[in-house]
């Protein structure tokens, strides 16, 4: 029978393959963005899975907030992407060092 | 035994395209595996009954975020070549925290099906009442004891549209928009006017 474990397990390694995409990909933001949404699907399949195994639904009202979060960070991370490709041309972003931060 | 093989299909084919978006040469190809985990994600959320918010993911990922990363892949003119060339040298470090992270979790995992770690109980508040589906749950939830949660949430969205239109609205200096408060505010006296010219001589203006 799939027990809370397999979701768990599921999760972490897609929770894992999102850190090693954003290392593989250091220089390409588009696939960062795709990352980080991997990671996050990763929290939302524990939450849901956590939800349904607990009988709570308060998990699942949680993944909700994650994914509106995740929706507009989507959305102004690449609004930031579409700005910083005008004004130089490139989407390299691992010497970013226009602001002198 | 259908809900194990359909478990393992969904489990499998999430991990596979994950790799595959983060593998992949084509950004735009990224954005389709992309497309394929979440839909197998839904699927996984479905076999433990959370159909709405399988349906949310495949709405709201595959319907909106997906097409919009696919709009700007597509609309910017980038070199992807050139962006891949670090890719064989940052291998070695991001695949080492990779796996060491991954022992940590299975750590974490096997220790705790070895030892049982509390979960806690629920307090009651979420749990769905007897003889309601998933949504009228969640609905009754979200509405009454998540509901300033949820307008917070609406707000997020606000601030993220709003955000998202001012990052990237631009005013071009090679073009002449219509300004339509000038053309408003022109009156008849000030853009016309009568002479009598003498013949023969033309008019200045």
């Amino acid at each position: 029978m799939i027990g809370i474990e397999h979701y768990v397990v599921v999760s972490s390694i897609l929770f894992v393959l999102g850190v090693l995409g954003i290392f593989l990909n250091r220089k390409n933001v588009i696939i960062i963005l795709m990352a980080i949404e991997l990671i996050l699907l990763a929290v939302n399949i524990n939450l849901v899975a956590f939800s349904a195994f607990l009988g709570d639904l308060t998990g699942q009202i949680f993944a909700m907030f994650v994914l509106t979060v995740a929706a507009g960070e989507a959305a102004i991370g690449l609004a930031i992407l579409v700005i910083f490709f005008r004004s130089r041309g490139t989407i390299a972003v691992d010497q970013v060092n226009r602001m002198k931060g | 035994m259908i809900h194990i093989i359909a478990f393992y299909l969904f489990a499998f084919v999430t991990l596979a395209s994950a790799v595959l978006v983060i593998m992949a040469r084509n950004p735009v190809h990224s954005v389709l595996w992309l497309i394929l985990a979440f839909f197998n994600a839904a699927g996984l959320m479905v076999l433990v009954g959370a159909e709405f918010i399988a349906m949310l993911l495949v709405i709201v990922y595959v319907g909106a975020v997906a097409v919009l990363f696919l709009f700007v892949v597509m609309m910017l003119d980038i070199d992807f070549a050139e962006l891949r060339a670090g890719f064989v040298r940052n291998a070695p470090l991001g695949l080492l925290i990779a796996v060491i992270l991954a022992i940590e979790l299975f750590v974490g995992i096997v220790a705790n099906s070895a030892g049982k770690a509390a979960l806690g109980t629920p307090d009651g508040a979420g749990v769905a009442p007897a003889g309601t589906i998933n949504i009228e749950a969640i609905g009754a939830l979200l509405y009454g004891k998540y509901l300033f949660l949820f307008e917070a949430a609406g707000i997020i969205l606000l601030v993220a549209m709003i955000g998202a239109i001012v990052l990237t609205h631009r005013q071009r200096k090679d073009v002449r928009p219509q300004n339509v408060a000038d053309q408003i505010a022109r009156r008849p006296d000030e853009a016309t006017i009568n002479t009598q010219p003498e013949v023969g001589k033309g008019v200045t203006l």
